[in-house]
């Protein structure tokens, strides 16, 4: 009688586990994609309240303006951390990708070319970190630090202490007017876009599922015939595109650029991709989860630059944000733990010594499935 | 399996040869650096220069050491730049409103105020088990506001600390600076505590297999907590350094430092999932780093090349690093045979 419960206690959890994994995606999403959303409505309502000018069709043009770049790269982001990597040199990609493309057009060329040639660009650092990545098996979190330091290096090699400007105003209109018909900036349409884009290959696709696995469990992935190594460096030059395509935005939206454009903004992407509910170590997250983080982040900023609120304050409220996130949905399983830990506990006290070793093997074992 | 065989085979795989030949890697590529720079610049192995150089590197070295704990237990700390700069800042704004104070509490405060940061970090990762690059990563942005919301626009410069205090940024002992002394002194201890203590070898299992090291008896979270503790007392200790050693303090200090000392204990050979690498390697990654910045400057190449130059090595670095281990390992496979392979 004493020993039943501490038996099937974690026999229940087992068939919890298994009931999860066998949830479809978007309903084991959904929980984390709820909160995000009553978080985002809060933060609408909190705006509103304070300004009579936030519900404002403008609001959302200047959010998207602000955001769009980072919200663009955010995108790649999330599959590469899906796969249990990560990409730090995302901004400096930007910096470099602009730095060549206002190069090349203050040498003359159509700038059509330039933006072709900052595409381009993008490709070779993104297959370079991919290289570097995939095949030859480094830490991304340490190739990207060097390609980080390494991008934003050429792009101060390539402008030195010169501000291209002079752009055609046609284009870097994309600043200041919104896309005709619409209350939307250039950059926003192009995210919405690519993140439909992406949203359908993550969740709809094989090469999705292929993603996923490869985060989840590289080893089994790869003996389960998916191309781990292909993945990864696809998804780098994907990323590297991205960010030149970024860099190509920020150039126009500013009308200038400079070698030190977007420096530090890849820690701004990271916490939005991880406050859309990716899972660092791979295997977990949505586009969806990380398109509402973006608008989260963007309202957020936007009213608290609205409240006149000192950007340090800000630094500490995304911080703050970013934290409770992480804890909120953890906090609960710790506490869940401490509670069965409270009620197992009196009886692995008075159990027989015997029983002790199985129930902790078991749950060891649990936990290795739940991982996988 | 012979004897003879076997008897090579274990002597082989006890990591320690297979970490020593990583830092003995990192060590040839010091050198190299180092003969080509005084190639080209023969001032590059003057003894000041070589202060410069060691002074310099102290401070990552320092924050390297504290990172490589953490690393090793499967963890990181990025928050350890907002940590030099809030304890440099603290540290010099106790200096400015009470001139009389002595040196020693200086340093007390500094790591004072970087132990509670780490104990939020060590709480958070390990009694709420969140991924500590998330937790980090927002206590880098908390720290450096409210480094803001306290700086708020008021610099502290070289009046405002007391020579004694400034001295140890620059003063040496038989030519050693007293910067680099510090360093080598929490290497040291570090590194002989990571060796041979229970706890110490406790963190590499922890990183090698946290579940198995938990049924092993292995307390994980005191570990962990305690690995963020000293990470952060380290931190905050090289914030009282920071201020020694540039005697001005504003927003911007150790903006940066966490992807610098990341970098450096990843040249260093400590393993970024956790389970292998030393202190003394993540210090010689430090030291690495920082010669290969001055080497640039030596050279008198352009500044605008040096950033470009430093990425390229430390690309060269990591990728150098993994063909050599890739070469222990095979040299380990040839001694052992092809049956133990697996």
């Amino acid at each position: 009688m004493t020993s039943e419960p501490a038996i099937h206690a974690p026999q229940k959890r087992e068939y919890a586990g298994t009931d999860t994994t066998r949830r479809p995606w978007w309903r084991r999403a959904l929980r984390w994609e709820t909160g995000l959303v009553v978080v985002l409505i809060a933060t609408v309502i909190f705006g509103s309240a304070q300004s009579s000018d936030f519900l404002n069709s403008t609001t959302g043009f200047y959010i998207g303006l602000n955001m769009g770049e980072i919200a663009i790269m955010a995108l790649p982001l999330t599959l590469i951390v899906i796969t249990g990597e990560i990409d730090l040199s995302v901004a400096s990609m930007l910096g470099l990708s602009g730095a060549v493309m206002g190069q090349l057009y203050s040498e003359g060329w159509p700038i059509a070319l330039a933006m072709v040639a900052a595409l381009v660009v993008g490709a070779l650092g993104g297959a370079l970190n991919g290289v570097l990545v995939a095949r030859l098996g480094l830490p991304s979190i340490a190739v990207t630090i060097g390609t980080l330091t390494l991008f934003r290096g050429l792009a101060e090699i390539i402008l030195g202490a010169r501000t291209i400007t002079g752009f055609p105003t046609s284009l870097t209109d994309i600043g200041v007017v919104p896309v005709p018909g619409t209350q939307l900036s250039y950059s926003t349409v192009i995210f919405i876009v690519l993140a439909i884009i992406f949203g359908v290959v993550l969740h709809a696709t094989g090469a999705g599922r292929a993603i996923v696995a490869t985060g989840l469990a590289p080893e089994a992935a790869q003996f389960a015939g998916i191309r781990v190594k292909r993945i990864k460096f696809t998804l780098f030059v994907l990323s590297g595109v991205m960010c030149a395509l970024a860099g190509i935005l920020f150039t126009l939206k500013n009308a200038s650029v400079s070698y030190d454009a977007g420096t530090g903004l890849e820690l701004n992407v990271v916490a939005i991709v991880l406050f859309g509910g990716v899972s660092i170590f791979g295997g977990r997250g949505t586009i969806i989860g990380v398109v509402l983080s973006v608008i989260i982040f963007g309202t957020l900023l936007q009213v608290l630059t609205q409240m006149q609120v000192q950007p340090e304050v800000q630094n500490i409220i995304i911080g703050g944000l970013l934290l409770v996130s992480v804890i909120l949905p953890n906090g609960a399983e710790a506490v869940r733990r401490l509670r069965a830990r409270l009620r197992t506990g009196p009886h692995l006290a008075w159990g027989s010594r015997s029983q002790r070793p199985v129930s902790s093997s078991d749950s060891s074992l649990k936990t290795t499935e739940e991982k996988r | 399996m012979t004897t003879a065989t076997s008897a090579l085979g274990t002597r082989f795989a006890r990591g320690g040869a297979l970490l020593r030949a990583r830092e003995v890697g990192i060590g040839v590529v010091l050198l190299l650096v180092f003969g080509v720079t005084t190639l080209h610049n023969h001032n590059f192995a003057t003894a000041s220069s070589v202060q410069q150089l060691l002074s310099g590197a102290a401070l990552i070295a320092m924050l390297g050491v504290g990172e490589t704990l953490v690393i090793v237990t499967r963890n990181v700390d990025l928050s350890v730049g907002s940590i030099v700069g809030l304890s440099a800042y603290i540290v010099g704004d106790l200096f400015k409103d009470h001139p009389g104070a002595p040196v020693i509490l200086g340093f007390v405060v500094g790591i004072a105020v970087g132990a509670v940061i780490g104990a939020v970090n060590g709480f958070v990762t390990a009694a709420l088990r969140v991924p500590s690059l998330v937790v980090t990563l927002a206590m880098l942005y908390i720290i450096r506001g409210l480094d803001g919301l306290i700086v708020n626009g008021v610099i502290i410069t070289a009046s405002n600390v007391p020579n004694a205090f400034i001295a140890i940024g620059f003063r040496t002992i038989a030519g050693i600076p007293w910067l680099a002394i510090i360093a080598f002194a929490v290497v040291v201890i570090v590194g002989y505590a990571m060796r041979s203590f229970r706890s110490g070898r406790d963190l590499y299992a922890i990183g090698s297999n946290p579940e198995a090291a938990a049924l092993a008896g292995v307390p994980v979270g005191r570990r962990v907590f305690t690995a963020f503790v000293i990470s952060g007392s380290l931190a905050g200790l090289a914030g009282a350094l920071f201020l020694a050693l540039h005697a001005e303090v504003d927003v911007t200090a150790g903006t940066g430092y966490e992807l610098l000392v990341v970098a450096a204990v990843v040249v260093g050979g400590v393993a970024i999932f956790g389970g292998s690498g030393t202190v003394v390697g993540a210090a010689l990654g430090a030291l690495l780093l920082n010669t290969i910045n001055q080497a640039l400057v030596a050279s008198r190449v352009s500044a605008f090349w040096n950033e470009a130059i430093a990425g390229a090595l430390l690309l060269l670095a990591i990728a150098f690093d993994r063909w050599l281990s890739l070469r222990v390992v095979r040299g380990l496979r040839s001694a052992e045979g092809a049956h133990r392979d697996l």
